[in-house]
């Protein structure tokens, strides 16, 4: 017999779920970050990894300190903390001095997330509002590049990795040069901009062009991008969009002056583009949520970032691509709201 | 064969794909002994309830008519056994509330026979008296809404139908009654799918079964009418397929409007169990005194599809189907991605029950234990809901008690609750619960 007063569970269907959490999309878009940041280990040596350790630990902490402000419960759990922390380690230059990377990944979590009320309710990326902090009051750190493959990158910091806050970084166009023949501490989108000089392609490919932590290899964010969109962790069409959008563009300006504009393969694999295509933009509490506002948005990040980068007074544009398309995201949205099944036309009155 | 099997699917945009558990399907069905006491309420459809003929301490033979339609949108009742009326009063009903019940107490000799039946020829009636012969069986479509089936075979007179679909999707996961059925009663099913193309005029009839019931379409396809007025397709294996306007799409290429019925395309729907019940009673003058019912699920021991008795309890259902000894439980009436959980054992089967669920312990704890996080924005829920609504906004605007926006301007009304955007929610809001909620909301503004 059942017993008399079984205890019942009441609940509202739907009474099956999928399984797929914000923790485990979270966790996966930690694992496919891992080989792009032990790429920059391997690259850039113990100055990489003591940043990329210090900027992810300063987001954990500073996301657990607004926790404990708010006495609310703990939302490290939900590794997106941890992600905000490695991207934005990934888009600053291995040489970057630590205390500005703390700086950055306080600003990025406290004026990012916090500020807007945690998870999904940000606006705009939080890595990349920490990175644009840092761009605007650290303009020469920013902007400083150490060579990749120095012969003594894992016995030895680059010399501006443990400047003390407030200090002047050490110039380190000596010890570069010193660590690598030839080495010219100018990105290949600088050296594109005020020297037209064409980055080969497979400098890109190799991690042998200079440029910020995570943004040397193409074909590993690729890659790892690749793993998320098959596990439908990401939206591809945001990474499609932005890098076509941006090699169209691209293509258009090398048509009409092929001396002057380079090709679009050298837009989609230099600078920031890649990563920023594939993770960044992905953001999806950044990124719109129909269908058709997600081709659109992304086609304004790939366009404005070629105009930035051809026009403006930066040699880099993605960052402040991205920052616009996430600003447009509510009204991207508003303007492509899906198609109800069997709408009726509107019939004029 | 099509070379590229995937692309020729017959199916719709959106949707999910949950895990079938449809464990059942390879097992006959079987035939559950009656109640020592059957509840029938008298609103077991949508509608007006039901009007009692019968009074207390009454004798009643299965079959026999004991409550009587009142109006239009309304049916019948008939005794599901022999015995006697104990009495007719309050009984809790599957939603919570309580309502009027007849209680009868059960002869231990009481037969399957049904002792109570007008066979007539079903050949010599109008579509007219088709309605009328249907409306008098008490029949309701049995997929889960309970619609009184007369009514739904009813056409407009300005309305012209070429197409009865007949709906053996099954899209819900664990249930297997109507796949039963279509193997078992498959004559019935022809025979009432006839009756209801006379009724509402249609020049063919087309049997929807998804892709993962491969037998039942070879069953059907090999006993097919020579004269070719009914054909069979299946269709891919999502939910909700068996939507009406989800299985009309896949079929017929044709979309309802929105706040539509498919009449208004030239369609009628109905659900093939329904049919093949239908096919049975209706020649034999018979009344609905039973239903196939899947009893599945992990709390289950003995999970099978089952003829039940209307009215039979909950807790006489679980005892046969072996579900003792799990004290911490859910059940649920139907399906597990629209069913009902019940807050009694007292609770009977009624005429729109498909299935009954068992959820153990286990479940229970897996999904309390989960947390719930804010919206995300990752667009899941855009790209699920069948319907092409925006459930991530529809959902923020239910935080913000801001229904009468999403009545007007998010289509909130075209939400028909079938749950897609909680399943794939990765935050774990209960989205499709606030819909249900700010829709009762809505219609309460609207009639005040």
């Amino acid at each position: 017999m059942v017993a008399k007063q079984p205890h019942l569970e009441l609940r509202t269907s739907p009474h099956v779920k999928r399984g797929v959490t914000v923790e485990r999309i979270m966790l996966n878009v930690v694992l496919a970050l891992l080989p792009i940041a032990l790429f920059s280990v391997w690259q850039y040596g113990l100055s990489a990894l003591a940043l990329i350790v210090a900027v992810t630990l300063t987001c954990i902490l500073t996301e657990r300190m607004f926790n404990r402000l708010g006495s609310q419960a703990g939302s490290l759990s939900d590794w997106s903390a941890t992600i905000t922390g490695l991207l934005l380690a990934l888009t600053l230059p291995p040489s970057f001095p630590l205390w500005m990377g703390v700086v950055a990944g306080f600003i990025a979590i406290a004026l990012g997330k916090a500020l807007f009320g945690g998870i999904g309710s940000n606006v705009f990326n939080p890595a990349l509002i920490g990175r644009a902090f840092v761009q605007a009051a650290f303009a020469v750190s920013i902007s400083t590049w150490a060579p990749a493959y120095a012969p003594h990158r894992f016995s030895e910091f680059i010399p501006t990795t443990f400047t003390m806050p407030f200090m002047t970084p050490a110039d380190i166009a000596d010890w570069a040069k010193h660590a690598l023949d030839g080495f010219t501490g100018a990105t290949p989108m600088a050296r594109w901009k005020f020297e037209t000089y064409f980055t080969p392609a497979q400098d890109f490919l190799s991690g042998a062009a200079t440029a910020s932590a995570g943004e040397t290899s193409a074909i590993l964010i690729l890659l790892c991008g690749a793993y998320l969109a098959a596990r439908k962790f990401m939206d591809w069409r945001i990474p499609v969009a932005v890098l076509g959008a941006a090699a169209l563009t691209a293509l258009a300006f090398q048509i009409y002056n092929p001396e002057r504009y380079p090709d679009p393969l050298f837009v989609m694999l230099s600078g920031g583009l890649m990563l920023g295509a594939v993770f960044m933009a992905t953001d999806m509490a950044t990124s719109p949520v129909t269908p058709r506002g997600v081709w659109i948005y992304g086609a304004i990040i790939g366009v404005v970032t070629v105009m930035i980068r051809y026009f403006g007074g930066l040699t880099e544009g993605v960052m402040y691509a991205i920052l616009l398309g996430n600003a447009l995201a509510p009204l991207i949205d508003q303007y492509t709201q899906p198609k109800v099944f069997g709408e009726r036309a509107k019939v004029k009155k | 064969m099509s070379l590229f099997p995937f692309s020729t699917r017959k199916t719709f945009a959106r949707g999910v794909h949950p895990a079938s558990n449809k464990s059942t399907a390879g097992t006959p069905i079987r035939r559950m002994p009656f109640a020592p006491r059957i509840l029938l309420p008298l609103a077991q459809h949508i509608g007006k309830p039901a009007v009692p003929i019968v009074s207390v301490g009454q004798e009643v033979v299965r079959g026999q008519p004991i409550a009587r339609a009142e109006g239009f949108l309304s049916v019948p009742l008939h005794a599901p056994a022999d015995g006697v009326v104990e009495a007719i009063e309050l009984r809790p009903s599957a939603k919570g509330n309580w309502v009027e019940t007849i209680v009868i107490r059960v002869y231990e000799a009481s037969t399957q026979e049904v002792r109570w039946s007008e066979p007539r020829d079903m050949d010599a009636l109008s579509p007219q008296e088709i309605l009328q012969a249907i409306q008098d069986t008490g029949m309701v479509g049995m997929g889960g809404a309970a619609f009184p089936s007369h009514a739904k075979l009813t056409v407009p007179k300005e309305r012209k139908i070429h197409t009865l679909v007949v709906n053996g999707c099954e899209c819900e996961p664990f249930l297997t009654c109507d796949h039963r059925m279509m193997l078992e009663l498959t004559d019935d099913m022809f025979r009432g799918i006839r009756y209801a193309m006379r009724a509402v005029g249609a020049e063919r009839a087309i049997i929807g079964i998804e892709d993962n019931k491969p037998d039942a379409v070879e069953h059907i396809r090999a006993r097919l009418p020579a004269d070719g007025a009914i054909t069979v397709e299946a269709v891919e294996t999502k939910y909700p397929q068996g939507a009406e306007k989800m299985l009309v799409q896949s079929l017929l290429g044709l979309k309802v409007p929105a706040g539509g019925l498919p009449l208004e395309v030239g369609v009628v729907v109905n659900n093939v169990g329904t049919l093949a019940l239908l096919g049975r009673l209706l020649p034999a003058g018979e009344g609905m005194t039973e239903r196939v019912v899947t009893v599945t699920g992990p709390g289950i021991k003995k999970p099978g599809d089952y003829w039940v008795p209307l009215g039979t309890p909950m807790r006489t259902v679980l005892d046969w189907a072996g579900a003792e000894g799990v004290s911490e439980r859910e059940i649920i009436l139907g399906g597990p991605m629209m069913g009902q959980a019940v807050a009694s054992l007292d609770v009977p089967v009624t005429k729109g029950v498909s299935g009954i669920l068992v959820f153990d312990k286990l479940n229970i704890q897996a999904d309390a234990s989960r947390k719930t996080y804010p919206c995300i924005k990752c667009g899941e829920c855009v790209n699920a809901c069948p319907m092409g609504l925006n459930p991530s906004m529809l959902g923020m605007l239910a935080g913000g008690r801001e229904y009468d926006l999403m009545g007007s301007q998010y289509h909130l009304g075209d939400c028909f609750e079938c749950g897609c955007c909680t399943y794939v929610c990765p935050s774990n809001i209960p989205l499709v619960q606030q819909f249900r909620i700010a829709k009762g909301i809505l219609r309460d503004r609207a009639a005040a």
